[in-house]
């Protein structure tokens, strides 16, 4: 593990630490609470990067299921990324990202120190969080990052939380320890059983679903890990909670962009989600929508790596 | 005035049209007849005391004029270029009647512009004092530029907070580079900001933090005005195919993200080919203009209504139609054809014909029973129009609203139902126009300034 930042010892029990919910702005509105200044960063494998940034207004009204948009540099993208932790007594807040494209890297590339050019939220709708009794919290590769705070959330409200978490390979299984503490069970299931049981996270939420009874679902992963648990309990009549990650620009409703159809309806993921009920999305137009840039995203990838 | 060559500026980003020279605007000042009761004034939501300016500028007194407007109006050199003159001033000009009416606009603009090339700026406005009373504005387009420049000018603390990471709503996101250059509208901001104002941005109220804590932390007063920025979709079949834009995406990656410098720049956009753009207002107009600069071969404006009902400006109609964007009008999609990856390729249209008049007094289109047709298309760029975005209305609560989504204000004052809470511009109105959002955020200053001399009289 390459580290900038001492890993700082950080109670992971809360997804909210500090303060609690006082939420008076007196102090924080002037230009230094809009200097967001990275704090910590930590490789958590190869590719996936923890951030800790100072963002003092963000920190301290953001909820479990909300994310922000950022753009580490003046010429990059706006991206949306969750909100993984929220420390209203440091005023910061915690990223974790994997490096997949141009705007990733960019940000990947900063270091402790330095400051993003511009970071919003919170965004999103919340997590609805209740009592449902025992959730399974299934989460593949970089979605366990996102999957974290709402399974903490949902422990906190009483739930018995069975975390199924996956990746290709021990090596890019991500949060382990966090998983493990956030949950009552963790099942870890890797492609290639070089850390848990050997197959995919369905196998395991399959497995899962016979032996006990389930009462509500949550998937966070790459849409073809979503899209496989749906069938999975749709078929076995368990409601179903999903974190959809369509292309966004403002993150406030104003360009439509980030439309995914729900039910047949069109909804803006970035104000009525990120959110959404997995039995009635429709999977083959999200698909679609997520591959709009795919030709450009390589060009600017080429762009980027030809100038450095 | 004179203009870049169509043919030319259809594939560039420069300003289109390119003012007038002094000598230039010196004569068309001159056919202007100073009318006694100033017929023209009425029709000017800021009411400029545009004889006199125009007087002035016949005399080739450039700096009195540009005093002139600029005590009328904080952002001349914009609406200068971007007001629809023809439903405003100028149609209440005695000239139209005989040979065109006066260029109220394109003087306006010559003089603001004069200003800015020829004077010096203002120097920086002394701190308000420490016991200033704080104000904060909610969104940095037009209305929210001029209540807050407004306000510091009296001596109030203002604080202005935006949700995207750059000032100026529709002139910086919405309207394009070759009619509002970006220079001139970041000088138009330097001077508001130059007079006390504070800008945040990157912060988007009702999530970064409420209109009610703004209140319980300090501030003594709001204005809301965020705008008319949720896009209106069709609701029709295949309107989720990959290559159909609501028209505010479209401009935004352009305009905010500079996606025509992709890959330089982060923002990426699908250079269009043959594309349609569906509406007929101005922002229909500026997609399809953008659309030819980005390289289309063929841009088509499609429009269920016919020539007379359009509702853009006419200078952006004859700017379009010189460059080449071709009219399908009394034509509506209904549906969006694609390809089995899910990308648009056809777009399926009836023809319409015009019946009664409806309640906006335009007449009601129906569609012609058989006419369908298709067109290939590989974008499609909605531009039907606009509503207030929900998340103020959302998390304020006991803010009253209309049916429609827009905040209900007292006319002259833009008062809310909140106490202390202001609205104004196309948030209150529905989407409108520069001019009137601005005038809005005016009127709302004037009555927050006597709120809140009321208020600290009472306290
Ligand atoms: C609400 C929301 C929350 C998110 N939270 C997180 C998070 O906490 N951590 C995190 O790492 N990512 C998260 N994402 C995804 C993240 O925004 C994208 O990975 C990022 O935008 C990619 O940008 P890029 O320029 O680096 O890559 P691009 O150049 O845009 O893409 C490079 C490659 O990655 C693939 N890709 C692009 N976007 C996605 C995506 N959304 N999901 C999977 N693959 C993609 C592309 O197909 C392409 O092959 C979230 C997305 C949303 C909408
Ligand atoms: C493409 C286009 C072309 C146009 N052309 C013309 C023209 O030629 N002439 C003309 O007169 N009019 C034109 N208009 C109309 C004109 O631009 C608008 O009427 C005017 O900008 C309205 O001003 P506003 O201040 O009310 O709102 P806006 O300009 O919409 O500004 C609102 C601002 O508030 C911000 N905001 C929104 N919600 C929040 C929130 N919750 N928290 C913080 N900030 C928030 C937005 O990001 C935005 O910056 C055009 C409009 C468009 C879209
Ligand atoms: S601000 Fe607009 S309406 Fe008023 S005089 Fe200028 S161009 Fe005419
Ligand atoms: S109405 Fe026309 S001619 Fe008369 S004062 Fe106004 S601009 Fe001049
Ligand atoms: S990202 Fe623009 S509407 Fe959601």
């Amino acid at each position: 593990m390459h580290t900038d930042a001492p890993h700082s010892a950080r109670k992971s029990g809360d997804w909210i630490s500090g303060n609690g919910h006082s939420c008076r702005l007196e102090g924080l509105l002037n230009p230094s609470s809009y200097r967001f200044e990275i704090l910590e960063k930590e490789r958590l494998s190869e590719t996936v990067v923890r951030m800790v940034i100072r963002a003092p207004l963000v920190a301290a009204s953001a909820r479990p299921g909300q994310f922000l948009l950022i753009r580490p540099l003046e010429h990059s993208e706006r991206i949306p990324l969750t909100i993984s932790h929220a420390d209203r007594s440091e005023g910061a807040i915690t990223i974790i990202f994997q490096e997949v494209g141009a705007t990733t890297r960019e940000l990947g590339a900063l270091k402790q120190g330095q400051t993003v050019k511009d970071l919003v939220g919170p965004l999103g709708t919340p997590s609805d969080i209740r009592r449902f009794g025992t959730v399974a919290c299934v989460g593949g590769g970089v979605g366990i990052a996102v999957m974290l705070p709402v399974a903490r959330a949902l422990r906190q409200a009483g739930n018995r939380v069975v975390g199924i978490i996956g990746a290709r390979t021990k090596d890019l299984l991500i949060l382990e320890r966090e998983m493990s503490e956030a949950s009552d069970e963790l099942i870890v299931m890797t492609d290639d059983g070089s850390r848990g049981g050997k197959g995919l996270v369905t196998d395991a939420l399959a497995d899962l679903a016979g032996r006990e009874r389930v009462d509500h679902c949550y998937a966070i992963g790459p849409l073809p890990m979503m899209h496989a648990v749906c069938r999975l309990t749709k078929e076995k009549a368990i409601p179903t909670t999903v974190s959809l990650d369509p292309v966004m620009v403002d993150g406030t409703g104003m360009c439509g962009g980030c439309r995914v159809t729900v039910g047949g309806e069109a909804k803006f993921t970035c104000v009525d989600g990120p959110e959404f009920d997995g039995h009635l999305v429709d999977w083959d137009t999200l698909r679609a929508r997520k591959s709009i840039y795919r030709d450009e995203e390589r060009l600017a990838l080429e762009a980027r790596s030809g100038k450095t | 005035m004179p203009e870049q060559d169509p043919q030319v500026r259809a594939r560039n980003f420069d300003e289109v049209a390119l003012g007038y020279s002094e000598d230039l605007a010196v004569e068309e000042a001159t056919r202007c007849l100073a009318c006694k009761n100033k017929p023209c004034v009425r029709g000017c939501p800021v009411n400029i005391d545009i004889p006199a300016f125009i007087q002035l500028v016949a005399e080739r007194r450039f700096k009195e004029a540009a005093e002139v407007v600029a005590q009328a109006n904080a952002l001349a050199a914009i609406c200068g270029r971007v007001c629809p003159q023809e439903e405003q001033c100028e149609k209440y000009c005695v000239m139209a009647r005989v040979n065109g009416p006066v260029a109220i606009g394109r003087l306006e603009r010559f003089v603001a512009d004069w200003a800015r090339e020829n004077l010096p700026q203002n120097g920086d406005r002394p701190q308000p004092s420490p016991d200033a009373q704080k104000v904060a504005v909610v969104g940095a387009g037009p209305a929210g530029l001029t209540c807050a420049g407004d306000l510091a000018a009296k001596g109030y603390r203002v604080c202005v907070f935006e949700a995207l990471h750059e000032l100026g709503g529709v002139l910086r996101y919405g309207i394009p580079e070759f009619r509002l250059p970006r220079s001139i509208l970041d000088a138009q901001i330097e001077s508001i900001r130059r007079m006390g104002v504070e800008f945040y941005t990157n912060t988007v109220v009702g999530r970064t933090f409420t209109i009610q804590q703004l209140l319980e932390s300090g501030f003594d007063a709001v204005f809301i005005g965020t705008g008319a920025g949720a896009p209106v979709f069709l609701n029709i079949p295949g309107e989720e195919l990959n290559g159909v834009y609501a028209a505010n995406e479209f401009l935004t990656r352009v305009n905010l993200m500079n996606a025509k410098d992709f890959p330089v720049e982060g923002t990426p956009l699908k250079r269009p080919r043959r594309c349609a753009v569906i509406g007929a207002g101005n922002t229909a107009m500026d997609a399809a203009r953008t659309a030819l600069r980005l390289g289309a071969e063929e841009v088509t404006i499609v429009y269920r209504r016919s020539r007379e009902e359009m509702p853009a400006r006419a200078e952006e109609l004859h700017h379009a139609e010189e460059e080449g964007v071709k009219f399908q009008l009394l034509t509506n999609p209904v549906e969006f054809i694609g390809d089995e990856n899910g990308w648009l390729q056809r777009m399926r249209c009836i023809r319409m014909e015009l019946g009664e008049p409806d309640e906006s007094g335009r007449r009601r289109p129906h569609p012609v029973p058989g006419s369908e047709f298709e067109m290939e298309v590989d974008t499609a760029i909605i531009a039907v129009g606009q509503t207030p975005n929900p998340l103020i209305r959302q998390t304020t609560e006991g803010l009253a609203v209309e049916k429609w989504g827009g905040i209900v204000v007292d006319e002259k004052t833009g008062a809310t139902s909140i106490p202390g809470v202001f609205a104004g511009g196309d948030v209150a109105t529905g989407a409108a126009t520069v001019i009137t959002a601005m005038g809005a955020g005016r009127r709302s200053a004037i009555a927050i300034d006597e709120y809140l001399k009321a208020k600290r009289g009472t306290s």
